[in-house]
């Protein structure tokens, strides 16, 4: 059945996000025969819908206002709402970002329903749109469908596939209202973000836990990423380590933190409590360093060393340095 | 000021993958692990009794929607200092969305009539949907300010601080309000085995879809309509290659081959 899907799309610096693609993409194989639309919020929100268009969407709608710019639900609650009334959506899907888990709940509420958050599956059966997300941390795979007449679906980065992009392609744009009143107040914004490679872009990703003992740690952590090559390895770690304040939280991989899906993640360090793997179950090979054979990570990854990090990291700095 | 907290038993997060079986669409956790206050929930307890702490005069209900057995979840958060439980119990409630969750806590809160802030945990640590305290937020017509690591009172406003994915950001929110409490504000408090005695011995009031009234075809799994037809575990990878070796420096070589032989680096 054909069905207009309607997705959320986010800018990182006025260019449209890695993550509207391929919500993009998923929305395209969802639609069948149904329009794919992309509402867009901010500066940037017209360039950004050209690309979006090469990435098969068919109708954008847009606000260029640069209050849309900083996200506050309260605004882009309403301009959401008007874009699935022009878009008459059946479906919307938003990525499993800040932006996602506040309005994803506050858009199917006012449409009487519950979301379905952080899916990593997304399918036509039988005519019927059913989507499968991990539940339990992980230890289990729920999969729903929906009796409401919208469905509202956020969705794990790195889980779909972006369409290859079509040079030329356009499609329908119209307006969306400009922003309303703000009951909540942005006071004020910090980032933490680390500098040069962001985990979730980069190919080689060396995550360190509590096992590291200390904050120190980390700097051999650091190191090991530095002789993969740091235009190519970027650091994350566990949430135990985060809440213990040795590393930020922006460098968090996991449930509640970030999803990444390198080639290559190193768990130094790391049990692998199922929540840590739902951020890096996607890697092509994890590698485990970790002194207790016993330890979960060893049953998801590919190559573990059984052993004391202090001594395995060096080496195998010294290693790496070698074969290069 | 009059405080809620909502608080939700579920079977211990931090249970192994192993431990859990799933059968006709329920997750079976195996016998012996014991059933916990979602560990956000702790945590958003810990936010609004600190806040209770440093306003003074103030109220701390705790709420918990959920079988006779979640009575455990709030007799923890009373011996932590919250000063009333409410239990909604109904057979009616059974097998819900987070819509009709939200819809019935948010019946609770406005039947409690003079609350000023509610405080939830960013998402339950069972199903991980991160919805209710958002939706208790619309049913009210609220503010909702979700994944706080500090709160705190300012005049008639919440000043929350928020994590962000790449940062933080601090937002000011007109009370009433809702906020939804992230693991980054802290380890929430031990009760002292007085506290624990104490509360033990508080009555905890019972409420079912009469007493908030509610229509039980409203709620529950009457009431959903995201419906869950599908329930599996995950398949686990293939088996591990240990990278054994007499000393870390034969291993690491032992590993740096293997990696370049599978052409991962
Ligand atoms: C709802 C929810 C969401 C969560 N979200 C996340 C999330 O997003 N990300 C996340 O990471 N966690 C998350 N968690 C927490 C998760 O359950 C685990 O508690 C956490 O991942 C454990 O971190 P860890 O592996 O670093 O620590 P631990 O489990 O303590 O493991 C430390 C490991 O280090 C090993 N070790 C110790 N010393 C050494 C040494 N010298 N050399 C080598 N190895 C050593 C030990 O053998 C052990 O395996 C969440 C939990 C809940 C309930």
């Amino acid at each position: 059945m054909a069905q207009n899907v309607l997705v959320i799309g986010e800018m990182v610096g006025g260019a449209l996000a890695p993550t509207s693609k391929e919500l993009l993409g998923a929305a395209s194989r969802i639609a069948e025969g149904g329009t794919v639309a992309i509402a867009l919020l901010g500066t940037g929100a017209q360039a950004s819908a050209a690309e979006a268009f090469t990435f098969g969407a068919t109708q954008a709608l847009t606000s260029g206002d640069a209050t849309y710019d900083v996200f506050r639900s309260d605004q882009w609650l309403p301009a959401a709402e008007a874009a699935i009334a022009q878009a008459s959506a059946t479906v919307v899907l938003i990525a499993q970002s800040m932006v996602g888990r506040d309005l994803g709940p506050r858009l199917a509420f006012r449409n009487g329903s519950s979301a379905a958050m952080d899916c990593s599956r997304l399918e036509m059966v039988g005519g019927k749109l059913q989507v499968t997300r991990p539940a339990y941390g992980g230890n289990a795979l729920a999969t729903y469908e929906f009796a409401s007449a919208l469905a509202v679906i956020t969705v794990r980065a790195k889980t779909q596939e972006a369409l290859d992009a079509t040079a030329g392609a356009t499609g329908a744009t119209s307006e969306l209202p400009g922003p309303g009143e703000a009951r909540t107040d942005v006071v004020s914004r910090e980032a933490s973000a680390s500098e040069g490679l962001q985990i979730q872009d980069a190919p080689i990703v060396v995550s360190g836990g509590r096992g590291l003992g200390d904050p120190e740690g980390f700097r051999l952590v650091e190191a090991l990423a530095a002789a993969f090559g740091s235009e190519r390895a970027a650091v994350g770690s566990s949430r135990a380590a985060c809440d213990l304040g040795w590393y930020p939280p922006s460098q968090q991989v996991g449930l509640t933190g970030k999803v990444v899906s390198p080639d290559l993640y190193v768990a130094v360090g790391i049990s692998g409590a199922s929540q840590h793997m739902a951020g890096c179950s996607g890697a092509k090979a994890i590698v485990a360093i970790n002194k207790d054979r016993e330890a979960n990570i060893f049953k998801s990854a590919k190559f573990g060393i059984v052993g004391d990090y202090k001594l395995v990291l060096p080496a195998l700095i010294e290693a790496l340095k070698q074969a290069r | 000021m009059h405080l809620v907290i909502c608080a939700k038993q579920i079977p211990d997060p931090e249970t192994p993958p192993s431990a859990f079986k799933i059968d006709s669409n329920a997750v079976v956790p195996a016998a012996g692990i014991s059933p916990v206050l979602s560990p956000f929930d702790a945590q958003a307890a810990e936010a609004a009794l600190r806040l209770k702490e440093s306003a003074g005069d103030t109220k701390v209900t705790v709420i918990s929607m959920g079988k006779e057995s979640a009575q455990a979840a709030i007799k923890q958060v009373l011996a932590m200092g919250a000063d009333e439980g409410v239990l909604l119990n109904d057979d009616a409630f059974e097998g819900g969305d987070s819509y009709t969750t939200a819809k019935v806590l948010a019946a609770a809160i406005r039947k409690l009539g003079d609350v000023d802030a509610v405080f939830c945990g960013r998402q339950a640590a069972d199903w991980d949907m991160g919805q209710v305290g958002l939706g208790i937020a619309e049913d009210l017509g609220w503010p909702c300010a979700i994944v706080a690591k500090d709160v705190q009172l300012d005049g008639s406003a919440l000043v929350v601080q928020r994590v962000l994915t790449d940062g933080f950001e601090t937002v000011k929110e007109p009370l009433p309000a809702v906020v939804t409490v992230s693991n980054e504000l802290g380890d929430p408090r031990y009760p002292k085995l007085q506290q624990i005695m104490q509360a033990a011995k508080k009555t905890v009031t019972t409420w079912g879809t009469g007493d908030l009234g509610l229509d039980a075809s409203g709620v529950g799994a009457a009431g959903s309509k995201l419906k869950l037809v599908g329930l599996a575990q995950p398949q686990s990878g293939g088996a591990v290659q240990i990278i054994e070796g007499e000393t870390p420096e034969e291993q690491a070589q032992g590993l740096v081959q293997a990696l370049r032989d599978a052409r991962i680096i």
